[in-house]
């Protein structure tokens, strides 16, 4: 199984330790996992900001990186759904779509694909779930509290497996922590509000780690944490079940 | 309307008083999660949004041939019914059939047709005095404010404030902030204006094309007091209020309360059909960009909303930046994709008061996708110039740079040695992201960079 891993641009540059696990991870599970060198962004940020008629040069590069491999794989909801909604490649269009079809994010193909049952990793700490809105509510990695429907959580599904690992929920489960890409500046006192709102339910189940899988809004949390001193640290979801 | 201050702006400002914002979040929260408690309680739950929202795209297809249909049963029922391009012509019709009547004295329960076209003004102007006697209207009309929410219009007041207002107004007992004794002040009041008013004005929820009947929805009667009291009532609907049967109104009723406030119905759902004897009985049919909405693919299943504000309660922008941030008749979500439809210039802030988590769409009844229209109105905005130059451009040269390998990797390296050199520049509050929260601290060498010197099978 090959596999192509995409890392967000963002976590590239500011937290590779989340993309040196995602790679141990599937390696570890028997994927022959390539990186492609000039991978760059999934054009989300123009896109969500009014100008995805910008994001065709990302869209190029993308479709030139990732269209050779039978799944791509990424260690976020948010990117992987831009992806698959709205990559375009006029000029390439039958890769575009085997792109948009095969791109996963990395705990729905530990599940779905690689269909793993139990994950040999131990991480003995209380742990707070912040559960990303682009994952949840548009790829469907967790049932929704606003829906009738059955419960499931493909992050939790893995967690649980995870030795001395205690998963806590904050009290609102599935609030968005107010990230929202060019939102987080344009809109800074609602967004800080709403991450301040998320933190202060996590401290209120004294968690030591806030995870998830999506770094964006993980890097917003931790954000507010280290301006308010906190010992509380955030921890990405590929971290903890890459941890021995 | 003319937008002075942007959304963010205003947002900002509400935020300013901590415990009050947070007070106004729990409050609408509390009623989000008596929602969710309601729609857990009905097994087929999804089932009904999906038929509401097929019952609502038909009848969207067929517009025309229903309303026509309605037009002709209500007329041979003996309403009067009315035709209104835009919200003008609206307030002119109404005017004209209040002062042909000689009528100086009006009463209105909630519509938030006439919020829209800002039908209490217009008539003010022209001397007439109308007063709002749902309870929370009443209260931000003696504010001489707008309603900051569809369906709870003075939620962002408490108690105290309504206590100071009484007493400024109807001076009642300076400071005492029960409740029930608030209310009883603002009934007795109420009691006086139904009687000695001369016409009632109210909104429509439904109206059936095939009976030429509506009917409208109150938890406090005040609709039924005014149209029963009074000889003149009129009825002022916007064009998407119609359904094709009497008894799609089974699919809606269970719905709009649940959604709106938890409630399993709101306590009167009265039938209108004909006037009684001696009454004139009128309706008002307002297009008012409604038409222009039809005719925008991405955006007409807008129109099939009913007005419940499941995503006003649900919204975590919303509920940190109150409605009167929204500077719009209907604030939200719901009011974000609808507004731009108005004025594309006042509103392009709007479609941005977003995170696009999504939570709106879920809520939604009608399944109106409204998270999706805020990224489409999104795109619509900046092509149309409503951005400006410099974001335009900060833009381009941020998609050239994501797009371009080299250019990226340049980039990267030079901001992240920039970030270690010079921590205190980053974290300077001028930037916004700064303001209140730290930037990450800059490894030293990128995931790109470390599997280049660690791994050679790139």
């Amino acid at each position: 199984m090959k596999v192509g891993l995409f890392i967000p641009c963002y976590v590239d540059q500011f937290y590779p330790q989340v993309a040196i696990a995602t790679l141990q991870l599937l390696e570890k599970h028997g994927c022959e996992v390539h990186y492609p060198l000039h991978q760059t962004c999934c054009g989300q940020p123009m896109a969500n900001a009014g100008f995805a008629s910008f994001s065709a040069g990302c869209d190029k590069n993308f479709t030139n990186n990732f269209s050779g491999f039978d799944y791509i794989v990424s260690p976020s909801g948010s990117c992987v759904l831009h992806i698959k909604e709205h990559l375009h490649n006029n000029g390439k269009p039958e890769q575009a779509t085997h792109v948009r079809h095969h791109i996963y994010e990395l705990t729905e193909f530990l599940t779905d694909i690689l269909k793993i049952e139990n994950i040999t990793a131990s991480f003995p700490h209380r742990v707070g779930l912040h559960i990303s809105c682009h994952g949840q509510r548009m790829l469907h990695l967790s049932s929704m509290s606003e829906k009738v429907e059955p419960s499931f959580s493909k992050a939790e599904q893995l967690l649980n497996g995870v030795k001395g690992l205690q998963l806590l929920k904050p009290k609102r489960v599935d609030e968005c922590c107010g990230f929202g890409g060019t939102f987080c500046v344009t809109e800074e006192a609602v967004s800080v509000q709403m991450g301040k709102d998320r933190v202060t339910e996590h401290k209120a189940n004294n968690v030591e780690y806030i995870t998830g899988g999506d770094m964006s809004c993980l890097m917003h949390l931790e954000g507010i944490l280290k301006r308010q001193k906190s010992a509380v640290k955030i921890v990405h979801i590929a971290e903890i079940l890459n941890a021995q | 309307m003319n937008r002075v201050v942007e959304h963010s702006e205003e947002a900002a400002a509400f935020l300013k008083d901590e415990k009050r914002a947070a007070w106004h979040d729990e409050t609408l929260w509390f009623v989000r999660a008596k929602r969710d408690k309601a729609a857990h309680k009905v097994a087929d739950w999804e089932e009904l949004r999906e038929t509401a929202s097929q019952i609502k795209d038909h009848t969207l297809s067929n517009l025309d041939e229903y309303l026509i249909q309605f037009e002709k049963k209500a007329k041979e029922n003996g309403i009067i019914v009315h035709w209104a391009s835009d919200g003008n012509e609206h307030n002119q019709i109404v005017y004209d059939i209040l002062t042909k009547n000689n009528v100086k004295h009006v009463v209105k329960s909630k519509s938030m047709l006439t919020e829209e076209c800002q039908l209490n003004h217009f008539l003010h102007y022209k001397g007439m005095a109308v007063v709002d006697t749902d309870l929370g209207e009443y209260i931000v009309q003696l504010r001489h404010e707008q309603p900051s929410h569809i369906v709870l219009p003075a939620i962002h007041l408490k108690k105290e404030d309504v206590s100071k207002t009484f007493h400024e107004h109807l001076h009642t007992e300076k400071d005492n902030i029960d409740p029930t004794y608030l209310t009883r002040a603002a009934r007795k009041v109420l009691r006086e204006k139904f009687i000695t008013a001369d016409a009632a004005i109210t909104g429509v929820n439904f109206a059936i094309a095939e009976t030429g009947g509506f009917v409208i929805c109150t938890n406090e009667g005040n609709a039924d007091l005014g149209a029963h009291a009074n000889k003149i009532h009129i009825a002022c609907m916007g064009i998407e209020k119609i359904i094709p049967k009497a008894e799609h109104l089974g699919v809606f009723l269970r719905l709009l309360a649940r959604s709106a406030t938890g409630q399993p119905i709101t306590t009167y759902s009265s039938h209108f059909h004909r006037p009684k004897e001696g009454q004139q009985m009128h309706i008002v049919l307002v297009d008012n960009g409604r038409t222009r909405q039809l005719g925008r693919e991405e955006f007409r299943n807008s129109l099939k909303c009913i007005r419940c504000a499941a995503c006003f309660n649900t919204c975590p922008v919303y509920r940190r930046s109150g409605g009167h941030s929204y500077h719009n008749s209907v604030a939200g979500p719901i009011g974000a994709i609808l507004a731009p439809n108005l004025d594309m210039k006042a509103n392009a802030d709007l479609p941005f008061a977003s995170t696009l988590c999504g939570s709106c769409t879920n809520v939604c009844p009608v399944k109106i996708n409204i998270h999706e229209q805020l990224w489409s109105w999104r795109q619509i905005l900046m092509k149309e110039g409503y951005g400006g130059f410099a974001k335009k451009s900060a833009m381009k040269t941020m998609a050239a740079v994501l797009s371009n390998s080299g250019l990226y990797r340049l980039s990267g390296k030079m901001g992240r040695r920039f970030m270690g050199w010079f921590p205190a520049l980053i974290n300077n509050k001028l930037n916004p992201w700064s303001k209140q929260r730290d930037m990450p601290a800059p490894p030293k060498q990128s995931f790109n960079e470390w599997y280049k010197n660690n791994r050679k099978n790139g």
